[in-house]
Order: C-alpha cells, then sequence, then structure tokens
C-alpha cells in the first residue's frame, strides 16, 4: 500500500497556527485541561504566539544543517604528496648509507658484496633489456592467476565457513593451521600432482593465499555489527540479496585486510617456488639462480631488489590505496 | 498488504476484522516474549493486549527493561512472540537510536536500497529517492556519505529511508536519543509535519516522558520485567506543541510520577 502526500493539509495546519490568535484556535485551545490556570498566569497567550510555522523550522533545520558542515579545508596535493613522500625516501636513503658503509668496512670483498654504486647501476641496466621484462612478466602472471584463484577459493570457503556452525567447527581451525605452515612445504607434493609445470607453482600460490583471504572474510562477517544486519531485514534483504547488498560490503575492509596479508604469503610462495624452480621457463627465481651459478652478485642484488620492489609496490598501490579509500569513504579515519 | 503473524493462533485479517470496526493498523492480542537462557528466564512481554489505529502516533513510555524495544523487534518481524497474536496491516518500517545507515552507500543510495530490494524500476527509484529527500528537507545533501552528515542529517535519511519502503506503519526505538535538545525539538516538528503529511502510523518508543508528551495521541506506559500495560494515557493538546509548553509540563508531571511509581515497585522485589 503506498503512501500519499498530502502537503495541502500540512499547510493548513500552518495557517491554523499562524492565525493562532484568532478566537476559534483559542476556544478550540481554552477546552485543554491545565489551560485555565495557565490563562491565569497570562501563559497560554504567549504559549501561542511560541508556535511556529513549517517554515520557520525549515529555516532553523537549514541553519543547523550548515553550522554541523564546517569542512576542514585540505592541504595543496603536492604538499600532502611530499608530506607522505620524505619519510620513505629518507628511510631508503638511510638504508642505502648503511650498505655503502659495510662495503666500506671491507667486511667482505668488493666482487662477493659489491656497494650501492655498483649494483644501483646494474639495476639500471638490467631494467633496460627485454629479457629482464620478459622474466617479470612471466612471475608477474603466475602471480595475478594464482592471486585470482585463491580470491575465487578464499571467499567462497568464507563465506560457507561464516554461515555454517558445523563448517566453522570442522574446519574453522584448519584454514589458521594452514596459514601458519609454509606454504612451500607442498611444493613437491604440487611437482608430484601437477609435474614440472605451471600448474605446480600456481597450486603453491593459491594454497599460500587462499587461507589469509578465508580468515578475512570470516571475520569481516563475524564483525559485522548486529545493527546492520537488522536494518538489512527489515528494509527486505533477503538471502542472496543480503550478501549482495549488505553483508559482503560490510565485510570489506576486514576481506581487504586479508587480501592484504595473502599478497605477501602469495608473493613469498611464488619466489620460493620459482627458486626451487626446476622449471624452464625464465621468471624471476630462474634468473636469480643463473646469477647465482655465474657468480655475479651485483646482478643477484639488482634482481633481489627487483622482487622487493614489485612486493611493496603491489602491496602499497593495489591494496594500500583500496584500503585507504574504503576507509576514507566509510568515514574511519586512517 | 496484510501480514499476520502468531506463535500461538494464526488468524487471517478476515476473521479479525468482522470483530473490529475501528481501521486498525497494528493489533497485539496476549502477546508474550519469554527469553530463556540456561535455567533462567526473562519475561520480557506479559500478555500484552494494544491496538494501534491507523494514523495514529503512539508512545510507548517505559523504564528499562520494559520490553519496549522487544515490543518493536516483534512488530517488526525480527523477533518472534512466544505466545499471543500478532497482526499487522501494511508494511513495517523500523528506525533505530543510531540511523543504522549503510556506511558504504550515499544518502541517496541508502534511501534507495529498500526500493531496489523491491525490484522497483530505476526511474521511478530515482524520482522517488528526490522527493524523500525533499520531505526531509536534505535536496542537495543525497551524495553524502553517513558520516559526512551530522547525527540529525542521519536520522532524517534514515527516515527517509523507512518511508521508502512505503511503510505504512513506522516504529521508531528511541530515534532521538542520542541527539542534541536543539536539533531534537527540530525534528519533533519534522516528524511531525511528515507523519501528517503520510498518514503513516507511528509506534514511537522513548523513555524521554517529555518527548512522549509532545509527540503523542496516546501515551502506552509500560511495566518492568514483565513488561506489562499498566496505563494509558491520551493526549488532546493541539499540535504543533512545544515541549517547553506549560501544559506539556503539567501531563509530563503526571506520567513521570504514574512512571516512578511503577519502578517504585521494583524496589521492594530486592531479594534479602
Amino acid at each position: 500500500m503506498a503512501l500519499t502526500f498530502r502537503p495541502d493539509e500540512s499547510a493548513d495546519n500552518a495557517d491554523v497556527v499562524d492565525g493562532a490568535m484568532s478566537d476559534r484556535a483559542m476556544a478550540a485551545d481554552a477546552d485543554e485541561t491545565g489551560d485555565e490556570a495557565m490563562d491565569e498566569l497570562g501563559l497560554v497567550e504567549r504559549e501561542l504566539e511560541a508556535k511556529q510555522s513549517d517554515d520557520e523550522v525549515a529555516g532553523e533545520l537549514a541553519g543547523l544543517d550548515a553550522l554541523d558542515r564546517l569542512e576542514l579545508a585540505k592541504g595543496a596535493l603536492t604538499l600532502r604528496v611530499w608530506k607522505s613522500l620524505w619519510p620513505k625516501l629518507a628511510a631508503i636513503a638511510l638504508v642505502l648509507l648503511a650498505w655503502q658503509a659495510v662495503t666500506w668496512s671491507h667486511w667482505r670483498p668488493d666482487y662477493v658484496l659489491p656497494g650501492p654504486r655498483v649494483v644501483l647501476p646494474q639495476l639500471w641496466h638490467e631494467l633496460g633489456t627485454g629479457r629482464t621484462w620478459t622474466a617479470i612478466g612471466s612471475t608477474m602472471r603466475r602471480a595475478v592467476t594464482g592471486f585470482a584463484m585463491a580470491i575465487v577459493i578464499g571467499l567462497l570457503i568464507g563465506v560457507a565457513v561464516a554461515r555454517s556452525k558445523v563448517l566453522r567447527s570442522a574446519v574453522g581451525s584448519l584454514i589458521t593451521g594452514l596459514q601458519t605452515m609454509p606454504s612451500v612445504v607442498w611444493y613437491p607434493l604440487a611437482v608430484v600432482l601437477f609435474k614440472l609445470s605451471e600448474g605446480a607453482i600456481i597450486f603453491v600460490v593459491v594454497i599460500g593465499a587462499a587461507p589469509s583471504i578465508a580468515n578475512g572474510v570470516i571475520n569481516g562477517i563475524d564483525h559485522i555489527p548486529p545493527l546492520l544486519t537488522r536494518a538489512g531485514r527489515v528494509l527486505g534483504a533477503r538471502g542472496l540479496q543480503a550478501y549482495r547488498h549488505v553483508i559482503l560490503p560490510a565485510a570489506l575492509p576486514s576481506f581487504l585486510a586479508g587480501l592484504k596479508q595473502a599478497w605477501a604469503f602469495a608473493w613469498r610462495s611464488l619466489m620460493a617456488g620459482e627458486l626451487i624452480g626446476g622449471i624452464a621457463a625464465i621468471s624471476i627465481g630462474a634468473r636469480l639462480n643463473n646469477e647465482r651459478d655465474l657468480n655475479d652478485t651485483p646482478g643477484l642484488l639488482s634482481w633481489m631488489i627487483i622482487v622487493l620492489i614489485i612486493g611493496v609496490a603491489v602491496d602499497s598501490l593495489v591494496f594500500g590505496v583500496a584500503e585507504r579509500t574504503i576507509r576514507r569513504r566509510r568515514g574511519l579515519g586512517i | 498488504m496484510t501480514a499476520t503473524v502468531s506463535a500461538a493462533v494464526r488468524t487471517t485479517t478476515a476473521d479479525r476484522v468482522e470483530g473490529s470496526s475501528v481501521d486498525i493498523a497494528v493489533e497485539l492480542r496476549g502477546l508474550s516474549k519469554v527469553y530463556r537462557s540456561g535455567r533462567n528466564q526473562v519475561q520480557a512481554l506479559d500478555r500484552i493486549d494494544l491496538g494501534f489505529p491507523r494514523h495514529s502516533f503512539t508512545c510507548v513510555v517505559g523504564a528499562s527493561g520494559c520490553g519496549k524495544s522487544t515490543l518493536l523487534s516483534i512488530i517488526a518481524g525480527l523477533d518472534q512472540p512466544t505466545a499471543g497474536e500478532l497482526s499487522v496491516n501494511g508494511t513495517v518500517g523500523l528506525m533505530f537510536q543510531e540511523s543504522a545507515l549503510f556506511p558504504w552507500l550515499t544518502a541517496e543510495q541508502n534511501i534507495e536500497l529498500p526500493m531496489k530490494l523491491r525490484r522497483v524500476p530505476k526511474a521511478e527509484r530515482r524520482t522517488r529517492v528526490q522527493q524523500l529527500l525533499q520531505l526531509v528537507r536534505l535536496e542537495g545533501f543525497g551524495s553524502k556519505r553517513p558520516h559526512e552528515l551530522s547525527g540529525g542529517m542521519r536520522q532524517r535519511v534514515a527516515l527517509a529511508r523507512a518511508l521508502a519502503q512505503n511503510a505504512d506503519v513506522l516504529l521508531m526505538d528511541e530515534p532521538f536519543g542520542a541527539l542534541d535538545a536543539m536539533t531534537r525539538d527540530i525534528l519533533h516538528h519534522e516528524l511531525e509535519r511528515i507523519w501528517q503529511q503520510t498518514g503513516a502510523t507511528i509506534i514511537f518508543v522513548t523513555h524521554n516522558v517529555r518527548e512522549a508528551v509532545r509527540l503523542g495521541d496516546r501515551i502506552v506506559l509500560l511495566s518492568s520485567r514483565p513488561g506489562r500495560v499498566v496505563d494509558n494515557f491520551d493526549v488532546h493538546f493541539a499540535r504543533p506543541r512545544r515541549i517547553e509548553s506549560p501544559e506539556v509540563g503539567s501531563l509530563s508531571i503526571a506520567v513521570t510520577s504514574r512512571l516512578r511509581q511503577e519502578v517504585a515497585r521494583h524496589g521492594t522485589d530486592v531479594p534479602t
């Protein structure tokens, strides 16, 4: 049954109030209990004058709304970027300095532990060759494929476990157990199952990342404020619709935290898998092995820096930005 | 639209309408709710008989533990009664003390959601959202997210969202309890206006007696543990009322002393 708006009626009411001094209104009000006593005090008249029209109230309301919305001006973009950037740059400079100090101390001969002045030009050179990018490309392809599969699997398991009490007591602690297990332990089994193929490496990535994702989902669903689920039910969100419109969006921040952690696990598992290797295809892990075989420490260190940069870049540029955006939108602060 | 829910007995609306000639939106008959946890049991509601006529504005007042919120949850269908009958004519909307807006949606999207869930066509949804924003005087704030709005604005969005369900019955659980006094006074006026414009039936739970006298056609006084209806006050003062007015004040004194009498009764319950 639909509601009908009757704006005229309220306007009429307002008119009655405005004309409150008319006899009609006075007579109507004088019937009320207690008014006689108040009339003696001269209160009725002032009380009636004090009644407000809808328009007056609308004005006050607009005033309150304006007062409530004192927005803090944001600083200039460049200034904000610089503020968040300089501590990072300073940290990098410090690390390079420490590294250089170790080289200067001649703790190890230069060809065993070269300093940044040798490694950084080597890194720059490596980044200029096509072979490097082929290696990075094939490793990233594995990372993305494995991570995508881990998201699907982790999400399904997470929702299933959060939903069912039986499943939770059955596999809830198993998921955390899997999370603590170094996933590279699975690699020998993966090689038996999938031969020396892409499948084996991706298997290790999935099994490294999926438990964190599942735990993020479970945690997120467990910590939804009951008020929101109740509100969803009253508004008519049932079954799948409740998941789509209420439960999953509410669990999103925790899900993202799970993804962030899962990425760290996935990246480690992938590097371990590639290093143990045995797979002919060119990749970051294969290149690391290669440099070690050639005793090329500047090359080895360049590739380690590449691994570090990719790991940090994905974490902060993909998951960090997503997390900050969501927290800002929901007013959760940073 | 008619929904009849009951734990003990199920009745159809047809049966019910024969009995009463007044147009009743919500009716409770002998409604009880017992919470059990282990050996303990708490009688939250005890044989409540209440009828809420269509378009009426009823305030339910009581001390803590009187089962006010339980009552609303049962009417909203979020909770089941242990015994008794409940019939509700029409759709029910519920507003909480906190706005319960979804923080990931804008004000507009929050208001739109109940219509999306009922698969209302997009064009219709858009017009309706604008109408509702206008009704609660928040035009221009539609794209704001809940955390960017003040407490009073959030409650107005929550009210618009409840109305977007085409709620014939609006249940309000201390909706203004967390607001400052000035905002609350203005929202009393706004709620009254919106109630008159939409013709909804309002059941408004509060522990603030003055608020109840300011707003209600009728005040229902519930006792605590077990929750029973102990008194009824009809309020005939002309609208719009002011919360500071002497007439509201004097009736508030009467209701409050009745409420205190009820609370004092529990002082003798204390086990020695």
